[in-house]
């Protein structure tokens, strides 16, 4: 076990966890940050992602000491009041069914579009193709990341 | 009785602290002739209303429905308050919709599954709207002195025209709570509704968008511990001996505990329940045979040619048919086993206290997680409370109440409140799979190409009978056999979406496209040609809409220009599942010598349609699950033991990998029949035929990516 000292959504959190524990489960085990989702624990799905340094990584196979001084936002950090243009997108496509994939699709699609912000809908496919959505709203979260990209300057 | 005053009026005072009083509907959701009583709070108080759920109007004009089916991202937590607010004439902004928990004196048939939600409450939950608003109309009569005649109502208003005069339902709903309900109650026509049939938006998607806790994985509870169980690695093993020393002094671990062929390791952490479960020492030994891959393909051939089967359904002389075939089409399909593979993995939290018990998860059947809870704790049933999460998907997996199960031994076990957790590998290899098949059909064929007899056999699974004995094309045929056999197999199985109709579409409507080629003729036109025949001279009972299946293959043959594309291979398929209707054209086009589905045109008759954002992407994502796993879904087992434990073995489809989906509904202006399931049916064939146009080659097995055919070509 060790204290260690992370830096979520711009605070400062401690978590006494052992240090192979993957980020994703002392986000949710140990810091209450629930949105973050656990689908498949090797990095298939992407329900996990976060930013690290505004990197989108899967946090189910990030061993929490691995994150050191990193900055790590979660999909709870992603926005004030839930109004980056990512969500807003997804809120006006109406993109989820179930829901339980979508942070981790709209914290991939916030990092990619960070990067790439006027992307070609093959860059889209490509980048979107990593995180599984087993309701099948994959034409709507294509529709939301080219939404969100017309919209973000 | 008295269980039932109390739950009632616990919910009652949370209502009233949200809405700060107003008009209080109680109505029944179990019995559409019953109309909806006024609940007011002094009867209440004094336990004196016989009454089963609330729609509650606070003088704050928030209008609060309770939705008692479990929502698993089908959109029942938006469609049955649209359908309230139609009759009420509700402001759509101000309608708030609470999960129920399960309460079965007040609710019947909670329950998600057979895409019955809608059809089931449909007309309870439009009277429970109308008659609110006849209260509040009565109201607002009353104290302008008005005849109720010359009110109007509008999003959340009662409004006189010629006096200029107007109030909020908020503003009535103390007085409207004192109108005696009427006898009669009359409805809106389709006509006239403003908010069935627009887009709405899933009333979820703010928690859902900024990570608010909302699925049973996300619920924790002070002082919870966590449990991973350790089961069998194969199917036809038991527990034969435990050593839990090591996994005992890892750090983080309270307990692990035993019961039935079950191992749980119990702790602080799911991290840490986890590694110690790696340390456990298990020996299993042999309870029934161990089967492979290679035992079930040997068992369908056998069952299939020597199988005593049982008649499902029997119309004229098969075998004089098929004696005077001038033509016989043969051909048999078969498919896997497959996990259902929600998102978000079973999990259930339970405290067996000294009370009862407490059980709150992911649950497409909460009374069954109440039943078992009370059977394992000797509690009555009505000592057991389900709390009703939102739901990460269920696809038929949250129908079996297993994990609910464990997650009750594991508290009464360690006497403290557990949530239970499995991995993706527990979930792939755990269990309760949608069971393989494999489908014998024959084809008599007269001269003219007329379809004169028809055989079907299915051997399934633990599926009792892989048939739908009547279902297209039984009653369009003069001579026909249906029959089925099972394999009892000790790999459980279970409902997965779209039931039994998943494959038998693919694989019947994959046949009739043979058929249709043998015969000499358009698979869209033969198919016309036996609804005509079924509708001139019926064959036997016939327990599918004729008109609907034409319309819907219509549509489908005109929105997809049939036939007409240069460069496209187009399949057809049509099914009728679960009440509703479906008719599907696939494209294939070929780019770089490989086949590609570009495209699927989905004609869909579900009745009215009351969600059409919902409704579309219902359709849509029918399409993609259907399509996904007939190209990919495959399970395969060695010695009682899956192969596939995760996503990296399993192959769910991507984004990459879709087709676009162009789905147009038909405005028959019947009832909604249900839309959960049916448009997943027909997909795996309209992918097929259309495959077959361009390659020449059928796919007979699902997945279709490992079919010989296939490989040849991508």
């Amino acid at each position: 076990m060790a204290l260690l000292k992370l830096q979520i959504n711009n605070r400062s959190y401690e978590a006494d966890v052992e240090e192979d524990t993957p980020l994703l489960w002392v986000l949710r085990d140990n810091l209450g940050l629930v949105g973050t989702k656990f689908g498949c624990g090797i990095a298939q799905c992407g329900a996990c992602t976060v930013h690290l340094d505004g990197e989108a990584v899967r946090s189910c196979v990030l061993p929490v000491s691995a994150v050191g001084k990193g900055k790590v936002t979660t999909i709870e950090g992603l926005s004030e009041n839930g109004d980056h243009p990512v969500q807003k997108a997804w809120e006006e496509v109406d993109v989820a069914q179930c829901g339980y994939c979508q942070a981790g699709q709209i914290m991939t699609a916030a990092a990619f579009l960070k990067k790439n912000p006027k992307p070609t809908d093959a860059q889209i496919v490509e980048t979107m193709s990593g995180n599984l959505c087993r309701c099948g709203t994959y034409h709507r979260i294509k529709e939301a990341v080219k939404s969100a990209a017309s919209k973000t300057k | 009785m008295q269980s039932i005053e109390q739950t009632s009026r616990r919910n009652f005072l949370k209502i009233a602290a949200a809405t700060g009083g107003g008009l209080f509907l109680g109505f029944n959701w179990s019995n559409a002739a019953t109309l909806p009583i006024v609940v007011n709070p002094e009867a209440l108080a004094a336990g004196a209303v016989n009454f089963n759920s609330f729609l509650s109007i606070g003088t704050d004009n928030i209008i609060t429905i309770f939705s008692p089916n479990p929502e698993i991202g089908q959109g029942i937590k938006t469609a049955f308050p649209m359908i309230v607010a139609e009759e009420l004439d509700a402001d759509w902004t101000l309608v708030k919709t609470v999960q129920a928990n399960l309460d079965t004196n007040k609710y019947e048939r909670q329950v998600t599954g057979g895409s019955g939600a809608v059809p089931h409450s449909w007309e309870r939950l439009r009277k429970a709207g109308a008659t609110a608003r006849y209260l509040l109309v009565e109201s607002a009569a009353k104290r302008w002195n008005v005849p109720a005649s010359e009110i109007t109502t509008e999003k959340g208003k009662v409004f006189h025209k010629t006096s200029g005069k107007s109030l909020t339902y908020g503003e009535l709903a103390e007085d409207a709570s004192k109108i005696a309900v009427p006898k009669e109650i009359k409805l809106k026509q389709e006509k006239d509704f403003t908010l069935i049939g627009q887009s709405v938006r899933n009333v979820d998607n703010k928690n859902i968008i900024t990570g608010k806790p909302l699925f049973g994985l996300d619920f924790y509870r002070e002082g919870m511990l966590f449990a991973l169980i350790q089961r069998p690695k194969a199917f036809g093993l038991k527990l034969k001996s435990v050593d839990s020393a090591a996994a005992k002094k890892m750090p983080g671990i309270v307990d692990v505990v035993t019961f039935e062929n079950s191992v749980a390791v119990v702790g602080k952490s799911t991290w840490q329940v986890k590694k110690a479960r790696e340390a456990l020492k298990i020996e299993y030994e042999k309870e029934f045979d161990l089967e492979s891959s290679a035992d079930h393909n040997r068992i369908f051939k056998q069952l299939l040619e020597n199988g005593e089967a049982t008649v499902r359904r029997k119309n004229g002389n098969v075998e004089e048919a098929f004696k005077n075939a001038f033509k016989v089409v043969t051909a048999e399909y078969q498919c896997p086993f497959l996990p259902h593979s929600p998102l978000e993995p079973m999990n259930f939290f339970a405290h067996v206290r000294e009370d009862g018990v407490e059980l709150v998860g992911p649950t497409q059947t909460p009374d069954r997680a109440r039943n078992e809870a009370a059977k394992i704790t000797g509690f009555p049933p009505e000592k057991v409370t389900v709390e009703i999460t939102r739901q990460g998907g269920g696809f038929g997996r949250r129908l079996s109440a297993d994990y609910a199960i464990e997650a009750t031994h594991v508290s009464k076990l360690v006497k403290a409140p557990v949530k239970v957790i499995w991995t993706r590998e527990d979930d792939m290899t755990g269990g309760t799979y949608r069971p393989a098949v494999r489908y014998r059909f024959e084809a008599a064929l007269d001269k003219s190409g007329q379809m004169i007899g028809y055989k079907l056999r299915g051997v399934g699974m633990n599926s009792g009978n892989p048939t739908r004995e009547d279902n297209f094309p039984s009653g369009a045929v003069d001579n026909l056999l249906i029959d089925s056999v099972e394999h009892k197999s000790p790999i459980t199985t279970g409902p997965w979406r779209a039931p039994i109709t998943n494959f038998l579409a693919y694989a019947e409507q994959s046949f009739l496209d043979e058929v249709a080629e043998a015969a000499g003729k358009d698979p869209i036109q033969f198919r016309l040609e036996l609804f005509e025949k079924a509708k001139k001279s019926p064959v036997g009972e016939i327990k599918y809409d004729i008109d609907r299946m034409v319309a819907v293959t219509k549509l489908a043959a005109e929105k997809s220009n049939w036939g007409k594309k240069k460069g496209v291979h187009q399949g057809f398929s049509v099914y009728f599942s679960h009440r509703s209707y479906v008719a599907q054209v696939g494209e294939v086009v070929v780019e770089k010598g490989k086949p590609v589905l570009k495209n699927v045109i989905a004609a869909v008759d579900c009745g009215i349609v009351i969600n059409k954002s919902g409704s579309l992407q219902q359709v849509r994502g029918g399409v993609v699950d259907g399509v996904g796993h007939a190209m990919y879904g495959n399970m395969t087992f060695k010695d009682g033991a899956p192969d596939q434990n995760n996503f990296n073995g399993f192959r769910l489809i991507r984004m990459s990998e879709i087709p676009e989906v162009d789905v147009h509904f038909v405005n028959n202006g019947i009832s909604p029949t249900g839309l959960g399931e049916p448009a997943l049916p027909p997909a795996g064939a309209a992918a097929a035929n259309a495959f077959y146009k361009a390659t020449k080659k059928r796919l007979r097995n699902q997945p279709f990516t490992e079919e010989e055919a296939f490989k040849n070509i991508s």
